[in-house]
């Protein structure tokens, strides 16, 4: 985009009968013109904008749904210029699309024009040399000083072009080389990351102490792949989560509860050669599987419980998996009993590692660790909406329609329980008893086969960036006079060395006077 | 993480050195105006005395610094890992380093003159710093421990404390071409204009602003491939447009159209002082508003 000065396009005053051709060429001419790049960057910038300052679908869904709840009216009209999903929406594309066909269409005249300039001599040294930014004329009557500074050039490895009474040297090539490879980089960024979109996959799971996880579908809770991926590339292995472990600080006054550490310990098998190796994911250390990367991302308590009708048939055991809800790990459950006999029922459950009570009398939990669990339970009658089919989220009870037997203003007091108690259920329901507590892990699966070379054109981008920036290029320029000779030097950007060189020059030829 | 012994009483003492410095910090700002004052005074020999207060107020200022420094390393002993995993931590050592380069580049004559700018931000960011955001030491959680941590906001500030000063120069630039400045008779302005005429010409401060942002851009454009090196870490992608992502991203893009507008014709001078005022503001906002109001991944401001 940063056209060499002696490179001029887009500028041109043009007639004003066109015709179609004319037209597709001065569209390109503007489009491909400095100015319009620059526009393109700024406004990329401005419409960037916007999806910090709402919540957006593909990093907060959750808040989008509650952006909708609470602003009926205008969400739908901000919907529908693609307001919550900006990043992906048509003007912002737009935008970077032009963006990146103005670079494309700048870059690579450029390429060819640069593969010519390094391939031939410096320019000709041209006739007037007092109006470059540095000049300095020297009177002189020692014999062959162009060919001393010619060689005092050279040996500051310009290239040179002599002719008797000049001399034309440039150097600093790399420049522009670093430039165009750098602007080439973030094309290959862009194809990378619109490619890896396309074949990566990302899939979550919530594995409770001693569950496996098996790398197919149906092992994942969800599973987003891009347009191109193929399920059946899927590598065979799977995890077992042995135990989690988490450590809070009990040490430092005023840290105490701050999680310290969560390390989650797992076998690995791998199903093709039968091998298991134990290991460990913690935060920032993901386990680097065939195929796959799986990264902790959440963690929280599964208290084990078993529900009994009157009779003593068991209506559901197993271990829950509780959301936490605060920082000291206050956590909500939910259970869903639509065999249960006489009648279907839910439960509403809160875990509290350990109690302690509000003045209001709520209970809340005072530190992470399960120190002095407990758990407390509401109790729902009614249809729960199982029976017809229709999927429900398991971890929210929808009490709309619920009647409440056990908790809240049901007059029945909430069921709490301590670990290993049993307690009988209101109505006629049964027992419910807390047998054990465990921990889950909430692991993230992600695969991006294109993620290496984003990375390595970052790279080179970076690489050439640096390059480019940091290299002067320079052209200096020597002449014969009548009474001796002049010198003149000339920068691509901004170059407080110039003058300085020059003087070296004259100063070399002292030096070598002696 | 290995159990970590924090240390509140050393790191109520690092913030005694915080304040002594800001003291230290006031005193260099006042040498430094009065220097202005009286290098920009009508008698010849008023004029000769703003040489040695010049070199009172770098003395101060060296002083200051120092003292900062101590209290930006005895914050990261007290809280046993480096001092900048919350926004009280990355105030002092920003406004640490800002100063810091500063002073690096005190030799380039033509920057002396912004010492004004530069001390009176940096007691702005020690202001806030002790009165809005200070927390008490805390542990890292498990998101942040990472060596990532130290090379990825190592250099993001940096890269800030570079778009500082570049930032503080355009400031200048703006305020020497002037046109209703230069222009104006009022009384009051006369003062300002004498200052303004010992200020370097334009075009050095130009080129000093530009170098400046160049170095900062090539340092936060690491950041940001830092950034998101870390990010595939920590949060399973290398990029998710959180608040914070999409913040250093736009201030990529303002840099970047900084660098182009300055090679392109006709968006030099003033145009280009703007852009980098434009993208040094993006800069302030990325870290105020957007750590305490917006909500994203990177919330590590430590308030409540």
């Amino acid at each position: 985009m940063s056209l060499p000065s002696n490179v001029t396009h887009g500028d041109e005053v043009r007639s004003p009968k066109l015709g179609l051709a004319g037209w597709v060429r001065w569209i390109w001419g503007q489009l491909t013109s400095m100015r319009t790049a620059l526009l393109l960057l700024l406004l990329l910038a401005v419409a960037a904008i916007p999806g910090s300052l709402l919540p957006q679908r593909s990093s907060d869904p959750n808040g989008v749904t509650n952006y909708f709840q609470q602003n009926p009216t205008s969400a739908p009209t901000l919907d529908k210029f693609q307001l919550f999903d900006v990043y992906t929406s048509s003007w912002f594309s737009a935008i970077y699309l032009l963006l990146f066909i103005s670079l494309i269409g700048c870059v690579f005249p450029r390429v060819r024009h640069h593969w010519d300039a390094l391939r031939s001599q410096p320019i000709e040294t041209p006739r007037s040399l007092k109006r470059f930014p540095a000049y300095l004329a020297k009177a002189s009557k020692q014999a062959g000083s162009l060919e001393l500074i010619a060689e005092q050039l050279r040996a500051r490895r310009f290239r040179v072009r002599t002719t008797p009474t000049s001399v034309s040297a440039e150097k600093g090539y790399l420049r522009e080389t670093g430039n165009l490879l750098f602007h080439i980089s973030l094309i290959g960024v862009l194809v990378s990351v619109g490619i890896g979109g396309a074949t990566s996959f990302s899939g979550q799971r919530v594995l409770v102490e001693g569950e496996t996880f098996v790398n197919n579908l149906a092992g994942y809770d969800s599973f987003s792949p891009g347009v191109w991926f193929d399920a059946k590339t899927l590598v065979p292995f799977s995890v077992k989560l042995n135990k989690f472990q988490a450590t809070f600080d009990l040490r430092n006054k005023t840290n105490i509860g701050t999680p310290l550490d969560f390390q989650a310990f797992v076998s690995v098998r791998n199903k093709v050669s039968s091998q298991t190796s134990n290991s460990t994911i913690r935060v920032n250390y993901p386990l680097e599987a065939p195929g796959a990367n799986i990264y902790l991302t959440g963690n929280g308590y599964a208290p084990v419980l078993t529900f009994r009708d009157k009779d003593g048939n068991v209506s559901f055991s197993g271990a829950v998996i509780y959301m936490p809800q605060d920082a000291n790990y206050t956590s909500l459950g939910v259970i869903k009993l639509p065999d249960a006999k006489p009648k279907q029922f839910g439960v509403l459950s809160f875990f509290y590692p350990t109690k302690a009570q509000l003045k209001t009398g709520a209970f809340t939990s005072g530190y992470p660790a399960p120190v002095d669990p407990l758990v407390s339970m509401n109790v729902y009658v009614g249809d729960l909406g199982l029976d017809n089919g229709i999927p429900s989220n398991v971890f929210s009870l929808a009490v709309h329609g619920l009647k409440q037997v056990a908790g809240g203003k049901s007059g029945t007091k909430a069921l709490t329980l301590e670990l290993g108690q049993t307690v009988q259920l209101p109505q006629d329901l049964g027992s419910v008893s807390w047998d054990g507590l465990k921990r889950y892990a909430s692991l993230d699966i992600d695969y991006n086969p294109m993620q290496v070379w984003v990375f390595i054109f970052a790279m080179l981008a970076f690489a050439g960036l640096i390059t480019s920036l940091l290299t002067p290029r320079r052209r200096v320029f020597a002449r014969k006079t009548e009474t001796g000779f002049e010198l003149a030097g000339m920068a691509k950007s901004d170059d407080p060395r110039l003058q300085g060189i020059l003087e070296e020059l004259v100063l070399g030829l002292k030096v070598r006077k002696k | 993480m290995k159990d970590v012994l924090l240390n509140p009483g050393l790191d109520r003492y690092a913030l005694y050195v915080i304040f002594a410095a800001m003291a230290s910090y006031t005193i260099a700002f006042l040498v430094f105006v009065w220097h202005l004052s009286r290098l920009s005074s009508k008698s010849k020999k008023l004029q000769k005395t703003a040489v040695s207060l010049e070199r009172a107020g770098l003395i101060i200022l060296i002083v200051s610094v120092l003292l900062h420094g101590s209290g930006v390393v005895m914050r990261g002993i007290a809280a046993a890992r480096v001092p900048w995993a919350n926004m009280y931590e990355f105030s002092i050592t920003g406004s640490f380093m800002i100063v810091a380069i500063f002073l690096c580049a005190w030799f380039v004559k033509e920057i002396r003159v912004i010492a004004v700018l530069v001390t009176a931000f940096a007691l702005l960011v020690l202001g806030s710093a002790t009165t809005l955001f200070y927390v008490q030491v805390k542990t890292l959680m498990p998101a942040l421990q990472s060596y990532w941590l130290v090379i990825h906001v190592t250099v993001a500030v940096l890269a800030t404390a570079f778009f500082n000063i570049a930032a503080a120069l355009a400031v200048a630039y703006l305020l020497r071409n002037w046109t209703w400045l230069n222009k104006s008779k009022a009384p009051g302005i006369q003062l300002i204009k004498r200052v303004l005429s010992v200020f370097p010409e334009s075009k050095k401060i130009e080129s000093l602003s530009h170098r400046f942002n160049v170095i900062g851009f090539i340092l936060w454009s690491f950041t940001l491939v830092a950034g998101a090196i870390w990010a595939e870490r920590a949060w399973h992608r290398f990029w998710g447009w959180d608040t914070k992502e999409v913040w250093t991203f736009i201030i990529w893009t303002i840099y970047a159209g900084y660098l182009h507008a300055t090679a392109t014709r006709g968006w030099t001078g003033a145009r280009a002082a703007w852009l980098s005022l434009v993208g040094f503001a993006a800069v302030l906002f990325n870290f105020t508003i957007v750590n305490l109001f917006f909500k994203g991944l990177h919330v590590y401001s430590g308030l409540k």
